[in-house]
């Protein structure tokens, strides 16, 4: 009782006072975090130059990669070719630089893909909860248990060969991933006080979905999302090595480490630079991953 | 159903004052504990069991009891947060408990509620202005008409308008309730429930936003129903006080005679516990033995007997009714 004497004027002048300290947006406090991370951060350099060279590939590649040339057949990397020459003689730097765009192409594609419908998903799933998310996560489940990669081949022998196959299979067995994660998030979204603050001032569901939980779980959807990419990468390799995705004369990397399978005790090369693509820019997606998921996650402080 | 045609009667007959703005009848609420896969036993958590009550327009009707007493499950079914298990509901007399979801939105507007965390209850993504203009957004006014209130409606709480571009976590505690009770006031409410809304502060943000909630009141004509564990925030806010225990209203009164005149031995052995201000002043302190008992097996009879001081073989066997001992003051105890 004795407290209520005081009167309001005290907060108010506190109220001033404590407006000067901070004027930090979300994004300048991410990027305060993020900068730090080193690692991640030469990562997420590398992914923008990965990006140029998607976009402006074939204007920066020494070569044409459909240029044939049999006076120089599986040669060695040298000044002329840097990364030396498959078996037409085809300069495989150029290749590599020409395949960045199909491989990222295809990730981002599929994962694009199979987020959006993994986020539809696990907001209904776990926002409706009860049967619907019964049946939605046990179909989730129900794919999980194949390994990725035999998910794809088979979803590719239904389809048939070709890349845009490789972007459906990769997309739906990426569905239940980001199904999973958003529908964690949004339970925890849904019991908090101002998602029930909103419900009790009359939104419709559509509106708490969108307003209210969909921004809470991006964060997480852009770190899996980045991560996603590189193993998509991978897959599409590896499908396009099994002869499933690209086909041959198509500068996709994993078709390249196909293709120079055969040479690989005089020519190592042929494998070797493919591969090495391969490996870096699966590398630095994940390593961009980790380092946004540290950035983004509120509870990690400095 | 007969009670309310009596008190709608008695609106006809020029008592305008006198029909409530809301009524609530044998409010039930039964959270069921599946054990196994088939349903072989249900049980259940009686968390509110029979409340009636009634609050008149412009009055705060203060709710207290200890933790777990169903006093928030009561306020939550106010707003249709939680469906009642059994129980009806009506607000200008119009029954509210029967209605869909769908018929249910547009009467929120009438209905706000302050929470009890102002850390939890506003979205840390969204700027001021956004939280407070959303029931508005929600309620359908125009987008013109939303940003000039929005700022109005920060002065009202004490805060100022070039707050409306801030974010929630850039505010104390006291002043994020500012901004909660703005957003509740947004879309002119006729009742606002406010649960617990000073519990989560510091005791001298406390009185502030005691007096604030008492200011608005006032100007806006607002009726609240206030749901509290503090004996002496409820004591200043509150013109009636219900106390409840185990699910049930055990005692509910005017402010006078409750806290001058208890009469069930729970609100004596409440009010003995709130501390005084005089160390030199001694009096008798009701120690009550044992914890609250489960409300999933709540005791037989009248649920205080296991811990009453002078329970009665009576009260052990027999539920008692609510009775009107005085004008106004509703005991439910057989000593009555």
């Amino acid at each position: 009782m004795a407290n209520v004497e005081l009167r309001e004027e005290v907060s108010t002048q506190t109220t001033i006072k404590l407006d000067k300290l901070s004027n930090k947006t979300p994004f300048s406090e991410f990027w305060r975090k993020f900068k730090k991370q080193r690692l991640a951060l030469a990562a997420g350099v590398f992914v923008i130059l990965l990006i140029v060279l998607a976009l402006f590939g074939p204007a920066v590649a020494p070569y044409s990669s459909e240029e044939f040339d049999y006076e120089h057949v599986l040669e060695g990397p040298s000044l002329t070719h840097w990364a030396g020459t498959d078996a037409y003689g085809r300069d495989i730097f150029s290749r590599i630089i020409e395949g960045t765009r199909i491989s990222l192409f295809v990730g981002l594609l599929s994962v694009l893909l199979g987020a959006a419908g993994g986020t539809v998903l696990g907001l209904i799933s776990g926002y409706y909860g009860k049967w619907l998310d019964s049946i939605i996560m046990r179909i989730c489940d129900v794919l999980f248990a194949f390994p990725g990669i035999l998910l794809a081949i088979g979803i590719i022998a239904i389809l048939g060969p070709g890349l845009g196959n490789v972007v459906i299979a990769i997309a739906i067995f990426s569905v239940p991933i980001f199904a999973r994660i958003v529908r964690s998030n949004t339970l925890a979204l849904k019991s908090t006080v101002y998602v029930e603050a909103t419900r009790s001032m009359g939104a419709k569901d559509r509106r708490m979905i969108w307003k209210h939980i969909f921004p809470g779980t991006a964060s997480s959807i852009i770190v899996y999302f980045t991560m996603r990419i590189g193993s998509a990468i991978l897959t599409a390799a590896s499908l396009s090595f099994l002869g499933l995705g690209a086909q041959p004369p198509t500068p996709e990397w994993g078709a390249m480490l196909s293709s120079g399978r055969d040479y690989l005790n005089t020519a190592p090369h042929v494998t070797f630079f493919p591969g090495i693509a391969i490996f870096l820019t699966v590398l630095a997606f994940n390593l961009l991953g980790d380092g946004l998921r540290d950035a983004l996650d509120p509870k990690i402080k400095d | 159903m007969q009670m309310l045609a009596i008190s709608e009667h008695g609106d006809c007959g020029g008592v305008k004052m006198e029909a409530p703005l809301l009524e609530v009848k044998n409010l039930k609420k039964y959270f069921s504990i599946n054990k196994g896969l088939l349903g072989r036993k249900k049980k259940f958590v009686k968390a509110v069991d029979d409340v009636s009550f009634t609050i008149k327009k412009g009055e705060t009707l203060g709710l207290v009891g200890e933790s777990g007493c169903g006093k928030s499950t009561t306020g939550r079914m106010l707003m249709r947060l939680l469906d009642p298990t059994e129980g009806q509901i009506y607000f200008e007399g119009k029954e509210i408990s029967n209605l869909n979801d769908n018929q249910i939105r547009s009467l929120r507007k009438d209905f706000q509620m302050v929470f009890q965390d102002p850390y939890a209850s506003l979205n840390p993504r969204m700027k001021v202005r956004e939280i407070v203009s959303e029931p508005m957004v929600i309620h359908g006014i125009p987008k013109e008409e939303r940003m000039e209130r929005v700022e109005k409606l920060l002065t009202v709480v004490g805060l100022s308008a070039y707050h409306a571009d801030r974010y929630p976590h850039e505010f104390s505690g006291g002043q994020r309730q500012r901004i909660g009770i703005a957003r509740a006031l947004a879309v002119n409410p006729k009742l606002i429930i406010a649960d617990e809304p000073v519990s989560a502060l510091d005791v001298s943000i406390q009185s502030q936003i005691l007096n604030l909630l008492k200011d608005l009141q006032e100007e806006f004509e607002l009726t609240y129903l206030f749901i509290a564990h503090d004996l002496s925030v409820v004591e200043h806010i509150s013109d009636r006080v219900g106390v409840m225990y185990l699910g049930k209203i055990v005692e509910l009164a005017d402010k006078q005679s409750l806290y001058q005149n208890p009469k069930h031995p729970y609100t004596k052995a409440l009010l003995s516990a709130v501390p005084i201000p005089n160390p030199r002043l001694k009096r008798e302190r009701i120690i009550l033995k044992g914890d609250i008992p489960s409300p999933s097996n709540p005791p037989s009879g009248c649920t205080f007997h296991t811990r009453c001081p002078l329970a009665t073989e009576e009260c052990r066997n027999k539920i008692p009714q609510v009775k009107e001992i005085n004008p106004g003051h509703y005991v439910s105890c057989h000593l009555f």
